[in-house]
């Protein structure tokens, strides 16, 4: 059914937009975007004039958990958890039971995806076997079966011979490798930032260079091979700077940034609440800083959850023993509009580029940007609705979050995948009835 | 002060024109859980508590028909007997849960562990645990008062309270002494406690050891560090000694014990720098010729054995002023 939207405002500055638009939107795909429009036959949808209009957004950091841990989340909870946080596609890493490194497990998470039918599912296959390191996955058959992507995340790429071999493979399919930057050697048994409050709580630390170093090894090695690396969840300011450098030498180097890593510092670990324990850790007040001087200036290309649900019972544990990871899927969208935009640290276009447009880039895939032939994902914002994020009523299985009760300003309003309203925001007024399709 | 009546004060306020008689804090976890002057009665009340160690019985009634557990997720002689014999002298009941023997080595968790026993109600948990911040998860979880005896590398503040008595004893202050602790300092809960307690009585702390094993951001703790013992036992009223451990050689913290003893070690020639009412101090136990000589550990000097005893006493009394805080016993 053809259903023309009437958006009083619309931001997507992969077109330069941020002003009024109508969308004409038909068979789950943009028919036309602004001008003159024939509707005849289309229901007219009138966005409520306080919602802005966004391509759709894409977290390209999230862990399902299935197969293989679906006591932790499944691709039914965490794709409704992605689109009850706005999120229209999210890219998935491999580090199930059994690891994606083969077109079978590629082609459940796929089938799984459809089936849900909420958010789109992008893969990321490993690049090694097992993400064990020792020998590649076969990266044509994963790319074929739908991978966007490569990486051995929770586990970083070792041997620099592996990953060097890596970014020259992947890039024959134009797949990014995805790294996650931590020398294993120094992180040693450490749990908390190396620094002054791991030292007070008598916590082993997790140097900041475990993850410089490893950074600027693959920075290099993209340098030397033309290949593209993406800096999974950086968190360090040497890593940023790193980034920059790069970026200045022209190597194909992109990074993501988890919102806790631009709101929480390792002072919160006091009372060490495993709520607080991921990996990379929180860190400093000046490593919070330089993100967000990244996060305006363009050296941060995406923001990316790095949702890892886990079990209640799994993070009761000891703080020593606890898993690494928090979910962040239905937080980062309202954390995003509270602490970068309303506190004036960059405009909501930039936002866009940093929650659709970037993602969608770096990952090859389509999106980021309302484009005519494309599906009709849109993500609708309310930029002055009040929200109370609340663990207790979130989507996902996993309530492992450090953000519960924490009082936002921006929230999700409606999300729109293939020109279908899969999601509206309950405690929204005027979203209860949006509906488009 | 008469022990044997069951009468109990409560005092409010803290100010210095009324005197502090009970400890706020609901639970010991940490030395940041006391005030200034709460510590002073902790010290006070274990001077009394130290009588009842020399009478013929040394039992008093005060904490009879309270159930205190003690709770050893990490083996220890020194710590666990020292708090029974103050939960008995008290009279309480005590019980010995370690992780031999007991459904932890089942692999039930902390958690469950700790609800399983407050269905029994204790009304204590002396808890040792090998994970820092143990005890902060199961003051969340229990209603009995927690005393950490020990979590992981975290803090052990019932011997900080032992190791000031026992420098009250032999120097009768400790503010402006020079007090030089020694050794592991990044993985030790005594250290921790210790330079907390003395930093708050306003003792003026140096920490030496290997630069591999002194905490990251020493500094933002306010006090002085040295990678030289020489330089930290010149003119130091009291030395305290921590234990190293030979599995430090792994992940490279020290390159033998050979050479630890060589540079940390605390030999008598280095003895010989501090002032000559220097005690020597040592939570124990002792490895002989690695951070201490024999013939020091032996020596004139060391409080060791006394720092043993002062434990019973000190212990009653944090047992005796944490279980009737807001209560009448």
């Amino acid at each position: 059914m053809k259903t023309l939207l009437r958006c009083s405002r619309m931001v997507d500055p992969g077109r330069g937009i941020d002003g009024a638009c109508d969308l004409l939107i038909d068979n789950g795909v943009f028919v036309q975007v602004g001008g003159d429009f024939d509707a005849s036959g289309a229901k007219i949808v009138d966005v409520p004039p306080d919602w802005v209009v966004c391509p759709g957004f894409i977290d390209m950091h999230v862990h399902l958990r299935e197969p293989g841990q679906e006591h932790k989340e499944t691709i039914q909870t965490g794709t409704a958890s992605a689109v009850a946080g706005g999120f229209t596609a999210i890219a998935c890493m491999p580090n199930t039971d059994p690891v994606n490194d083969n077109a079978g497990v590629t082609e459940f998470i796929l089938a799984k995806a459809t089936q849900a039918n909420k958010a789109r599912v992008y893969p990321i296959g490993a690049v090694s076997r097992g993400s064990l390191g020792k020998q590649l996955s076969d990266i044509a058959e994963l790319r074929k079966a739908g991978c966007v992507a490569i990486s051995d995340d929770g586990y970083p790429v070792a041997d620099a011979l592996l990953m060097r071999r890596a970014l020259e493979y992947a890039d024959m399919f134009q797949m990014p490798v995805i790294d996650h930057c931590e020398d294993l050697s120094l992180k040693g048994d450490g749990v908390a930032h190396e620094g002054f409050h791991a030292s007070a709580l008598g916590l082993r630390g997790l140097p900041a260079v475990a993850e410089e170093l490893m950074v600027e090894r693959d920075i290099t090695l993209a340098g030397l091979t033309g290949g593209a690396v993406h800096i999974a969840h950086l968190s360090a300011r040497g890593s940023l700077r790193a980034v920059k450098s790069g970026k200045e030498r022209k190597i194909r180097v992109t990074c993501e940034v988890a919102p806790h890593h631009f709101t929480l510092t390792h002072e919160a670990l006091a009372g060490y609440d495993t709520n607080f324990k991921m990996s990379p850790p929180l860190r400093e007040t000046a490593d919070c800083d330089a993100i967000l001087e990244g996060l305006a200036d363009g050296s941060v290309d995406a923001i990316a959850t790095d949702h890892a649900p886990h079990h209640y019972d799994e993070k009761a544990l000891e703080f020593d023993l606890a898993p690494f990871g928090i979910i962040g899927l239905e937080s980062a969208v309202s954390i995003s509009l509270d602490r970068l935009v309303h506190s004036g640290i960059l405009s909501l276009s930039r936002l866009v580029e940093l929650l659709s447009t970037n993602p969608a880039r770096i990952l090859g895939v389509e999106g980021g940007t309302v484009v005519e032939g494309a599906p009709a994902d849109l993500t609708l914002i309310s930029l002055d609705a009040t929200t109370t994020f609340k663990a207790a009523d979130v989507c996902s299985k996993a309530r492992n979050t450090p953000f519960d009760g924490w009082e936002l300003h921006g929230a999700v309003a409606a999300t729109v995948v293939g020109g279908r309203t899969v999601f509206v925001n309950p405690g929204l007024d005027g979203a209860t009835g949006f509906s488009i399709g | 002060m008469d022990y044997s009546t069951s009468s109990h004060q409560v005092v409010e306020s803290n100010d210095s024109a009324m005197p502090v008689k009970t400890i706020q804090a609901r639970h010991l976890l940490s030395i940041n859980d006391l005030s200034v002057d709460e510590i002073m009665l902790i010290l006070e009340t274990a001077e009394a508590m130290k009588e009842i160690g020399s009478r013929a019985i040394k039992k008093v009634p005060t904490l009879r028909g309270k159930t205190i557990v003690n709770l050893f997720f990490e083996s220890s002689t020194r710590t666990r007997t020292s708090f029974e014999i103050a939960e008995k002298r008290l009279s309480a009941d005590t019980l010995n849960i370690s992780t031999v023997g007991s459904s932890v080595t089942k692999g039930e968790t902390l958690i469950d562990t700790a609800r399983n026993l407050e269905a029994m109600a204790p009304d204590m948990i002396v808890l040792r645990h090998p994970s820092s911040g143990a005890c902060h998860q199961l003051a969340r979880v229990c209603r009995a008062r927690i005393v950490n005896a020990g979590d992981g590398m975290h803090e052990h503040p019932t011997q900080a309270l032992l190791d000031a008595f026992t420098i009250l004893a032999h120097h009768g202050c400790i503010k402006g002494l020079k007090v030089a602790i020694i050794g592991d300092l990044l993985h030790s809960r005594v250290a921790r406690s210790n330079l907390l307690l003395l930093k708050l009585l306003g003792a003026e702390v140096c920490l030496c050891g290997p630069p591999t094993l002194i905490p990251p951001s020493v500094s933002d703790f306010g006090v002085r560090s040295t990678t030289s013992i020489e330089d930290a036992v010149t003119d130091a009223d009291v030395i305290m000694m921590l234990r190293i451990q030979k599995e430090r050689m792994r992940g490279h913290f020290v390159s033998s014990l050979r050479e630890y003893f060589n540079v940390f070690g605390l030999t008598s020639a280095r003895v010989e720098r501090a002032k000559s009412n220097v005690i020597i101090m040592h939570p124990g136990p002792i490895n002989r010729g690695v951070e201490i000589a024999s013939e020091v550990a032996d020596g004139t000097r060391s409080v060791m054995l006394e720092q043993v005893s002062n434990g019973v006493a000190v212990r009653m009394a944090v047992l005796y002023l944490l279980a009737g805080s807001g209560e009448t016993i």
